[in-house]
């Protein structure tokens, strides 16, 4: 009898169970370390950060894509932090938000939308214009992985982009979220990022909603129902305009 | 019952999702349009009418606050399975404009900020 091998069938036959007692685990251990540091780096921001290396263990021991949950025994933690109940946990944040902060901030909202497309397609546009892929499809193609690593390849693939520059913007996409989930609760501060305002600011320029749902939980969990709001209309945004407005308009730069 | 209050919460979310989609297919998107956003309007909406009208007592809202405590928890297991290995092999183009995207977008924070809050006043 291997009671080892045993141990791992159940936590791998009962892998969203298994994954709440991990998790908690974890959230408990960050949480005494951030007691240590007197509570000055918020207990989620370690969390998170362990939460990255987890998740770059696992996808190196593995070549697998989905991080911790490559590994089979942790494929449950895949179903916890996936799309479905990520979504649903953010939505359950709205719980308690005020309907009147959010509709002052409509056109904030807006622009900082807007903004948050532009200013990502523009730096992957001028990055891949300098690094060696000088060509319009790409540059865009780029641009659009800048803005998440959604609108990297839907874009890519309706211009028909090569699959190596599709990578590289869904690479590019990837980046931005982990930073955006690493940077955040250290530059709070020097950009204001108090108020729901700026929150739904925060949430229209990043666009990235794992990068803003876990940047707003290491900062104030407050804060996330506002900017969860913006967040949820970038990746969309950049779908619908990159591969026309800002692709035509680059097109016509370029000649 | 607590399971009144996380069915509430399921059906705004997946009407918000089922706009979302129906958005996005209507503008040409492969993609959910503010899908998200729509379920937290209608959540925000309903449960302030269900508390003001009585029919959503403290243990149907229990059932919400659950979830809601289990943000950050989720967030956590989310980031724990991101491709962090491809973002890190990405090649210098894929991670010097992913820092640059993220940079110029904090630094927008503040400027934005500003005009708004000065309209404001």
């Amino acid at each position: 009898m291997d009671i080892v091998a045993m141990f791992m069938k159940v936590c791998t036959k009962n892998g969203l169970v298994f994954s709440f007692m991990l998790i908690g685990v974890i959230t408990l251990i960050t949480y005494k370390l951030s007691a240590f540091t007197k509570g000055k780096i918020h207990g989620s921001a370690i969390a998170i950060f362990a939460g990255l290396v987890l998740a770059y263990i696992g996808g190196i021991t593995t070549g697998g894509s989905k991080g911790l949950a490559s590994i089979p025994m942790f494929a449950g933690v895949g179903m916890m932090g996936g799309g479905m109940f990520r979504d649903f946990a953010i939505v359950s944040t709205a719980f308690g938000a005020d309907l009147r902060e959010i509709k002052k901030c409509g056109v904030v909202g807006v622009v900082s939308l807007l903004m948050g497309v532009f200013s990502s397609f523009v730096v992957g546009c001028v990055m891949a214009y300098f690094m060696g892929y000088p060509d319009t499809v790409s540059m865009v193609t780029v641009g659009a992985g800048v803005c998440t690593f959604v609108v990297g390849p839907v874009t890519g693939a309706a211009l028909g982009a090569s699959s190596d520059v599709i990578a590289i913007s869904i690479a590019a996409g990837v980046v931005k979220s982990v930073l955006v989930m690493m940077v955040t609760p250290f530059v709070k501060d020097i950009v204001g990022l108090n108020n729901p305002q700026s929150a739904m600011i925060y949430g229209g320029l990043m666009g990235t909603s794992s990068g803003v749902a876990a940047g707003l939980a290491a900062v104030d969990a407050k804060l996330v129902p506002y900017g969860a709001m913006t967040a949820t209309f970038y990746t969309g945004t950049g779908c619908l305009l990159c591969p026309s407005i800002l692709y035509l308009a680059t097109k016509a730069i370029m000649g | 019952m607590a399971i009144y209050g996380v069915a509430l919460l399921a059906a705004c979310y997946i009407v918000g999702m089922f706009l979302g989609d129906v958005f996005g297919a209507l503008v040409g998107v492969k993609a959910n349009v503010g899908g998200v956003g729509f379920a937290m309007l209608f959540l925000i909406i309903l449960t302030n009418k269900g508390i003001d009208a009585g029919w959503l007592d403290s243990k149907s809202q229990s059932g919400i606050a659950f979830w809601s405590a289990m943000y950050i928890p989720i967030v956590v297991a989310m980031s724990s399975i991101q491709n962090v290995v491809a973002a890190l092999k990405g090649g210098p183009l894929a991670i010097g404009s992913g820092i640059v995207g993220v940079a110029v977008a904090f630094a927008l924070i503040p400027i934005i900020n500003k005009i708004f809050s000065k309209k404001g006043e």
